[in-house]
C-alpha cells in the first residue's frame, strides 16, 4: 500500500486496476549480423503481430469511437503492407548487414522526412506520423516491449499518463475509464476539463504517477481530496467503497436542483451559469441545470481553424449555442487571442510580455477587419435567442468606447441592409485588468454589466506570471486586495443598476462562494459541472451572514489565510 | 499489357482516403502495376510510393498493368476511380 498526492481535478470515488498510458523505451543499438535471412523473418514475424494488433484495434475502435476514428488504423495497415517500403527495409539488412531495427529506422526516417518537407500539403505531412506510429509498433514487437493500445481497454481502468492529449483521450472508450491520474497539468489543463466532461474523478499534477504506479495494480482514486491509494488493503476497499456510496447519494440530492431555482437560505436568488468552449457544451450546460451561459469563450473558432472563420462559420456557432439556451442568456466573449494563444495564420511578433502585449481588444481595435466579421456573426445570431456581447482586456474608457463604437456601426450597417437584428443585446466587459476595476465607476456608465476573470485579474493584480511555478504562492484569489477590487467592481456596477458576473475558476470555487454572496456577486459562471454543487452549498448560506463575513474579510483581514479561517468560521 | 491514361479530377488529387483505396485494390492483383506522372513511375501497390509523387488536381496520370491478371486488374482500377470520383 502506498499514497500519492495531486491536485484534485474532477470529483468522484473510484475502484479500478491501474492503465499506464506510458510510451515505452525503444532504443537500440544498431549491430552486424550474420544471417539476413533470419533477420528478415524476424523483422516479418514483428510485422505480422502488429498487422494483427491493428486489425484487433480497428475493428475496436469503428465499434466503439465511429468509423472517423478507426481510419487512422486503416491507414496504419495499409502502411504495414506497402512493399516498396518494405522492400527497401529488406535490402539494407541483406545489404549492409545490419539488425532490423536499424534498417527499420533508417528507411522510415527517410519516409518521415521526405513527407514532412511537403510543407504546402498538410495532409502529406500528418502521413509522417503516420508512419511514426507504425515504425513505434513494429519497433515495440521487434524490442518485446509492450506499446499502450488505449483502444483495446475491455474492463474498468484508471488511466495513468505523464499528461493526456486530446488525440489520447479520443481513443478511449469512455463506458470503461473510471478515472485519470497524471504527473503533470493543473485544474484547467486538457485531462482535468476532459475528466470533469466525463465526470470521473481525476487527480493531476501528482509529479510522480507514471513512476509509482505499474501497470495493472488496484487502484483506489479520491477525486475529492485529490488522493490515491496504490496496492489498497482491504479495509481501504472497504472503508471508500463507503465513501463513494455517501459521494454518490450527495450527486442524487444536487441532481435534484437540476430545475431548481438558486436560491440561499433567506431566499435571495442568483444566477448559476456556465462556462463554453463550443456550441457543442450547451448541452452539457443543461444537464446541468444552467441557467445561464455566463462565458461563451469565442477562441475555439479561431483555435481550430487553418485560416480565419469567415462571418457564416461564426454565425452558424453562435446561432447553435444561443438557440441551444432556449432563451436563457448567453455571454459571447469576442476574440481573446495573443498572450499565451497564438495563431498560426495570424502571425504576431514575439514579445518579451505577452500577457502584457497586443492581445484580446487591443488585436480587435486594430485590425478591425476581424472584429467587425466577428461582431456582423454575433449580430446575426442575435435573433434566435438573448445573447450579450463582452469585450475582453478592457482597460480604459476610451477602449470601451470604441469598441462599443464598432458594435453600433456593424449594429446600423445591418438594420439598413434589412437583416433582422435582436433589439435588446446587453454590451459588457471583462473585468481583468486592475485599472478597469479602479475605474469602475466610470466604465459602469457605459457598459451594460461586467464580468470578472479572476485568473488574470488575479495575476495582473499580483504582478505574477500564473504558469510560473515559483511564484505561483501569489495565485492568492482569497487575498483582501483581490477582494477589494471584487467589492469596487460590484458596488459600482450596483450604483448605475448594471449587474455584475464572474466566469474565473473562483466563481465555482466552494471557499469563495460565501464571501462573493456576501460581496453581492450577481452572477456566477463556472464549469458546467460545479454548477449543482455550488446550488446546494447556496440553500445552506444566509444573506445578512455572509454580508457580514465579506465585510470583515475586505475591512479587517491582512491576509489569504485569516480570510479563509472567517468563512469556515462563518460557514460551519 | 494493359496501359490507360486518367486525368484526375479529384479536388485533392490521389491523396487521403481515395490514395488508400487505389493502393488497396492494385494490391489484390498479382500483375505488376505502376503509375507514372511527371516522367516518374512508382508502384501502385505501394501507399509511400503513390504519395510521394504528389499527384493534385488536373494532372495526367498514366497506369500501366502487367502481368496474368491484367484485364481484371485494370477494370478494377478503373471502377475505383470511377466510384471514388478520382479521374475523368
Amino acid at each position: 500500500m502506498k499514497k500519492l498526492k495531486g491536485i484534485a481535478a474532477s470529483d468522484g470515488i473510484a475502484t479500478a486496476k491501474a492503465y499506464m498510458l506510458v510510451q515505452p523505451d525503444l532504443s537500440f543499438e544498431t549491430t552486424s549480423i550474420e544471417d539476413p535471412e533470419a533477420e528478415i523473418a524476424r523483422l516479418d514475424a514483428a510485422v505480422a503481430a502488429s498487422k494483427l494488433e491493428l486489425e484487433g484495434i480497428k475493428k475496436k475502435a469503428s465499434e466503439n469511437l465511429g468509423e472517423e476514428e478507426a481510419q487512422v488504423f486503416e491507414a496504419h495497415l495499409t502502411i504495414l503492407s506497402d512493399p516498396e517500403l518494405f522492400g527497401q527495409i529488406n535490402a539494407k539488412i541483406t545489404g549492409e548487414k545490419v539488425n532490423a531495427e536499424a534498417a527499420l529506422k533508417d528507411v522510415t526516417d527517410m519516409f518521415i522526412g521526405m513527407f514532412e518537407a511537403m510543407e504546402d500539403n498538410p495532409y502529406m505531412q500528418e502521413r509522417a506520423s503516420d508512419i511514426r506510429d507504425v515504425t513505434k509498433r513494429v519497433m515495440a514487437h521487434l524490442l518485446g516491449v509492450k506499446i499502450p493500445n488505449p483502444a483495446l481497454i475491455d474492463q474498468e481502468v484508471v488511466i495513468i499518463a505523464h499528461d493526456l492529449t486530446p488525440s489520447d483521450t479520443a481513443q478511449l472508450d469512455r463506458r470503461f475509464v473510471k478515472g485519470f491520474i497524471t504527473d503533470i497539468g493543473g485544474r484547467t489543463s486538457h485531462s482535468a476539463i476532459m475528466s470533469r466532461t466525463l465526470e470521473i474523478p481525476a487527480i493531476v499534477g501528482s509529479g510522480s504517477a507514471t513512476a509509482d504506479i505499474e501497470d495493472g495494480q488496484t487502484i483506489i482514486i479520491d477525486g475529492i481530496n485529490g488522493e490515491a491509494i496504490i496496492e489498497p488493503t482491504e479495509e481501504q476497499i472497504t472503508e471508500y467503497q463507503a465513501k463513494a456510496a455517501e459521494f454518490a447519494a450527495l450527486k442524487a440530492e444536487w441532481d435534484l436542483l437540476k430545475e431548481a431555482q438558486t436560491l440561499t437560505l433567506d431566499g435571495k436568488e442568483f444566477i448559476l451559469g456556465a462556462n463554453i468552449g463550443t456550441p457543442k457544451d450547451v448541452v452539457g450546460a443543461n444537464d446541468n441545470g444552467a441557467e445561464a451561459v455566463g462565458l461563451f469563450r469565442s477562441e475555439f473558432l479561431y483555435m481550430d481553424a487553418s485560416e480565419l472563420p469567415t462571418e457564416e462559420e461564426q454565425f452558424a456557432a453562435y446561432k447553435e449555442a444561443i438557440e441551444g439556451m432556449e432563451g436563457k442568456q448567453v455571454v459571447v466573449r469576442t476574440m481573446d487571442i495573443g498572450g499565451d494563444k497564438d495563431l498560426p495564420y495570424l502571425p504576431l511578433p514575439a514579445e518579451e510580455n505577452p500577457f502584457l502585449g497586443f492581445r484580446a481588444v487591443r488585436i480587435s481595435l486594430e485590425r478591425q477587419d476581424i472584429f467587425r466579421t466577428q461582431l456582423r456573426a454575433l449580430l446575426r445570431a442575435s435573433v434566435y435567442g438573448r445573447l450579450a456581447v463582452m469585450f475582453p482586456m478592457i482597460a480604459t474608457v476610451q477602449e470601451f468606447k470604441d469598441a462599443k463604437a464598432v458594435f453600433e456601426e456593424e449594429k446600423a450597417k445591418l438594420v439598413a441592409e434589412g437583416i433582422a437584428v435582436s433589439d435588446d443585446i446587453e454590451v459588457g466587459m471583462m473585468m481583468e485588468v486592475p485599472a478597469a476595476a479602479m475605474i469602475a465607476d466610470k466604465l459602469a456608465k457605459y457598459a451594460d454589466f461586467f464580468s470578472i476573470g479572476t485568473n488574470d485579474l488575479i495575476q495582473y493584480t499580483m504582478a505574477a506570471d500564473r504558469g510560473n511555478e515559483r511564484v505561483s504562492y501569489l495565485y492568492q484569489p482569497y487575498n483582501p486586495s483581490i477582494l477589494r477590487l471584487v467589492k469596487n467592481i460590484i458596488d459600482a456596477s450596483h450604483a448605475e443598476g448594471k449587474w455584475t458576473g464572474m466566469c474565473g475558476e473562483m466563481a465555482g470555487d466552494q471557499l469563495a462562494v460565501p464571501l462573493l454572496v456576501g460581496l453581492g456577486l450577481d452572477e456566477f459562471s463556472m464549469s458546467a459541472t460545479s454548477i449543482l454543487k455550488t446550488r446546494s452549498l447556496m440553500k445552506r448560506l444566509d444573506t445578512k451572514k455572509m454580508e457580514e463575513l465579506a465585510q470583515k474579510a475586505v475591512n479587517d483581514c491582512e491576509t489569504a489565510e485569516e480570510v479563509l479561517a472567517l468563512v469556515e468560521e462563518y460557514t460551519k | 499489357m494493359e496501359k490507360k491514361d486518367f486525368h484526375v479530377v479529384a479536388e485533392t488529387g490521389i491523396h487521403a482516403r481515395p490514395a488508400t483505396l487505389l493502393v488497396q485494390t492494385a494490391s489484390r492483383f498479382s500483375s505488376d502495376i505502376t503509375l507514372t506522372f511527371n516522367d516518374k513511375s512508382v508502384n501502385l501497390k505501394s501507399i509511400m510510393g503513390v504519395m510521394s509523387l504528389g499527384v493534385g488536381q488536373n494532372s495526367d496520370v498514366t497506369i500501366t498493368v502487367e502481368g496474368d491478371d491484367e484485364a481484371e486488374a485494370m477494370a478494377a482500377i478503373v471502377e475505383t476511380m470511377d466510384k471514388e470520383g478520382l479521374a475523368g
